[in-house]
Parts: C-alpha cells; structure tokens; sequence
C-alpha cells in the first residue's frame, strides 16, 4: 500500500527569539501610542493561540504604562465559524470577556493573518457582546496576498508572501519550549 | 468528534464523548449567560421536533437549544397529525426529512423506535426519549447539574428512587453514571424495581431512609401512572407515606443531600413541595443546563455534512 509521508521541513526562520522579543516591544509602544493608558480601550486575544500573544502583549503593556490592570479577555470564534460542516466538528475554546465592550476600543490579537475568515469571525462574535466604539487588529505575522476577505491588520508583527503549500507556525515558549516563528513547507 | 453518528442511548456513548458533551456544554452555557444567548453555528441547518409523546420541558427545552444555535425549527407532534389517519412512522419521518430537513429530535411510546428509525434514514437522530427505554438527553443534563455541584463524580453516591420499572430517565442515568464512575443505588417499592436491574451493577434498597443516608444525591422519578397498566402498589397515598421524599426525613439525615427530579413533579407524591422548593434541590438548574447540554449535543452531532446522503 502506499502511504503518503507528509515531511515539514522548516524552511525558513521568520523570527528567532530575540527578533521576536523585539517585535512584541515594537507592536506594544506602537498600541500604547495610539491608545495611550488604555482607559477606553481593551484587548481581546482569539482562541486558541492568538492568547500566547495577548499574554505576552499585556504584559508588556502594563510594564511600558505602569498600570496593574488593562481590560483583557479571550474571545472563542468556534461556534461563528463559516466552515463548521465542511470540517469535522471544531471543538470549542473558552471565551472570557469579564468587561462591557460598549463603546470601548477593542484590539483584536491573533498570532497569524491568513485568509481573514477567523477575524470576520472573531468580529461576528464581538458583536453579540456590545457595539464597540471601534476595532482595531494586531497580528504577529501577516500571510499577506492569501487573503479571501477584505481585511488588513491595524498592527503587523512581520509580513511574510508564502505560497498555498506553505505554513507559518508560531512558536511560543510557554507552550512548545521556544520562541520562534517559522515558514515550513506542508509537502 | 463523538463516536457516534446519533444520540439513541447513553449505552452506546464512551465515557470520551460525555467528556466531549460536558465541555461543549460549558461554552454554551457561558453563551446563554450573555444578552444574546444565540450563536449562528447551525444557520444552514433545519431540525425537526417529531414528538409522539406528550411533553414540556423536553420538547421547549430541545427547540431553545436549536432556535439559540441559529437552526431553523419545525415540530411536530402526532396529536391532531396524519398519525391518526395510520400513517407508518417511517413514512411520516421520511416526507418531514423530504422537505428537506437535517436532523430528528424524536420523542416515542416504543421502546428502541429510534434505533428502528436510525436504519432507515440517513438524518442524524437524536432521541428525546423512547418508552422506558432510555432518555439520553435528560441522564446527560442530571450528570451535568450533579458534577456542577459535587464535582467528579467519580466514587459518588447517587440513589435513584421511585418507579425504576416504568423510567427511560433512570435506565439512562444509570448508565450515564457508571460510565462516570459514580455509585449508583436504585431506591423503591419491590414492585416498581425491574427483576434483575443489580445486573447492571446497581444496588437495590428498599428502605428510603436508608437510601437516602446512603446517597450524595437523591434524584427522585416521577411515578408513571399512564404507564402502570396493572397496580403496584395500593394507593398514591400509601406510596406518598413509605417512598415520599418529605422534609422530616431530609432533617433527620447526617448530611445535606442533592435533591433533583426530572419533572414534571407529582408534589405531595413522590416528593413534598418543602423539599422540592428547598435549597438543596436543584431542579431548575437541571432545567437551566438542559438548554446547554442539549445545544452541545446538537451542535456535535451537526458534524461533518455529507450533501450526498441526504435522502
């Protein structure tokens, strides 16, 4: 019988550890500038892993404004999904949003840009929570030229051109040991 | 994924898919906490409440977990339909699935008619209870409610009392709960036990008092008079006097028990009104995560659609 081997390669590292480190810095004093001591303005990291992001966000946000807290949750998209029968069934996340985001700034976190679908998601499902005064989005790594949908990120970590059979996978060292993001090859 | 293609029994599932259940329940119920209870998850799906049987909290509570998933909804039920006129239940089922409906909610008289369906159509069904055979739906939602309060149920105690003999809600929870790896004890008058219910690893008590100082949790069944085609015991009144479950009786116990029933309620029968109303019972939680884990069961059978078969 033949059996497809599915190899993935790393073919090229986006950001090491230190590059990484320095983006984060970067998109955090650039949120701060436009949003100051984040009296009006919340966080809201996507499930599942654009919240390694988030965590890491906020952290340094409070360290750069010296503020304890900064309105923060996580939001779940699974049940707004466009493709819940074309897949087997995707299993939930939890959403935490312990805040009213009526009137505030939302900044949208994930960790990678691919096709739009998940933020037209994500902004389905932020609705049902209140109507927000505006929404912004931050991405640590942007698939630009792979979009279905006519998003684009308020904040861009790195921009990466990648072809169909490519992939970006974020590495977060709370989770896998490292901190790296790299493009693999999925054949 | 669950393991299986239809809910008809609690006996089919794995222990994972309860697990599975539990979880996605949990999100739903956070959604049913907000101001709009609704996600739009099953927009392009169309279910259908088919209920031979008469029912309340059942048949509301499986259309809210529908209409809240964003499903579009039609019911039926066989009073006042064309089941009257001798119409079979294959064919009724079929012409409801022929116009183009996704999923069966199905509610029976006959034990294992939703098995007997599940071979003749490709629609996902899920039963909302079949004669005295199983209620998957409502074992799922008591098990829930249970651990909400209790935590693991592993090595709990849970009795069951009342008219074992005539209950899809205690066939059922027995099941659901051994898979859970709680204790199960079913508690009532002889003759409303079945002959060899130990042999699903259950024990049998006949004594309520010492049921009851057994248990974690007392979940107490209706008594089923339009099933009793023959009398088990002499009057409701003497039930009332040796298997009612009264305030007396709970204070005299070591411990503060759960207090549950899956309704609807016989008050002054098998349980008083100043139990039944009491802190202990939580039987509009039940009710309140009947919604959610019926959303969850739903949502999960929803899976994968295959636009080749439907019928």
């Amino acid at each position: 019988m033949f059996i497809f081997e599915f190899k993935s390669a790393p073919l090229k590292t986006l950001l090491n550890s230190k590059q990484l480190d320095l983006t984060l810095q970067r998109l955090a004093h650039q949120l701060v500038e436009n949003h100051g001591d984040f009296s009006n303005t919340v966080i809201i990291g996507i499930q599942p892993r654009g919240i390694f992001l988030s965590n890491r966000i906020v952290k340094l946000l409070k360290s750069i404004i010296a503020k304890k807290t900064i309105q923060y949750g996580m939001l779940d998209i699974t049940f707004y999904r466009d493709d819940v029968h074309t897949t087997d069934i995707p299993v939930p996340s939890i959403t935490d949003i312990p805040f009213s985001i009526e009137g505030k700034r939302v900044v949208l976190v994930d960790d990678v840009l691919y096709t739009g679908r998940t933020i037209r998601s994500a902004m389905d499902a932020l609705i049902d929570f209140g109507r927000p005064e505006k929404v912004e989005l931050l991405v640590l790594v942007d698939r630009r030229f792979s979009r279905e949908l006519p998003i684009h990120p308020d904040y861009t970590g790195n921009t990466v051109d990648t072809i169909l059979t490519q992939k970006v996978k974020v590495y977060w060292n709370e989770k896998d040991g490292k901190d790296e993001v790299v493009l693999i090859d999925k054949i | 994924m669950l393991s299986v293609k239809h809910l008809l029994g609690i006996k089919e599932l794995k222990t994972e898919d309860i697990a599975l259940i539990f979880k996605t329940a949990d999100n739903f119920k956070q959604v049913l906490q907000r101001s709009i209870k609704k996600v739009p998850s099953l927009r392009d799906t169309t279910v259908a409440n088919i209920f031979f049987e008469n029912s309340t909290r059942t048949r509301l509570s499986f259309e809210l977990a529908e209409k809240r998933l964003g499903a579009d909804v039609v019911n039926f039920s066989a009073s006042g339909s064309s089941v009257s006129k001798g119409e079979t239940l294959i064919d009724t089922v079929k012409n409801i699935l022929a116009m183009k409906v996704d999923m069966v909610v199905m509610r029976h008289s006959a034990s294992g008619a939703p098995w007997f369906l599940a071979n003749h159509i490709n629609a996902s069904i899920v039963n909302a209870g079949d004669g005295t055979n199983e209620h998957p739906t409502q074992a799922l939602l008591d098990a829930y409610s249970m651990r909400e309060k209790l935590g693991d149920l592993k090595g709990k105690h849970i009795t069951i009392i009342g008219d074992i003999m005539h209950s899809r809600v205690a066939l059922s929870n027995i099941y659901c709960l051994n898979k859970l790896g709680a204790k199960v004890m079913v508690a009532g008058p002889p003759t409303l036990i079945p002959k060899h219910i130990a042999s699903l690893g259950v024990k049998v008590e006949h004594d309520l008092k010492k049921a009851l100082q057994w248990c974690d949790v007392a979940n107490v069944l209706r008594i089923q008079l339009e099933r009793q085609h023959k009398p088990l015991f002499s009057t409701l009144r003497e039930y009332a006097l040796y298997y009612g479950v009264n305030r007396d009786m709970l204070d005299s116990l070591a411990k503060d028990i759960v207090i549950m029933h899956p309704g609807p309620i016989n008050r002054g029968v098998e349980i008083n009104s100043d139990v039944a109303d009491s802190r202990q019972s939580i039987i509009l939680d039940q009710v309140e995560n009947g919604v959610a884990i019926r959303m969850a069961v739903i949502y999960l059978l929803s899976g994968k659609r295959d636009l080749d078969q439907q019928v």
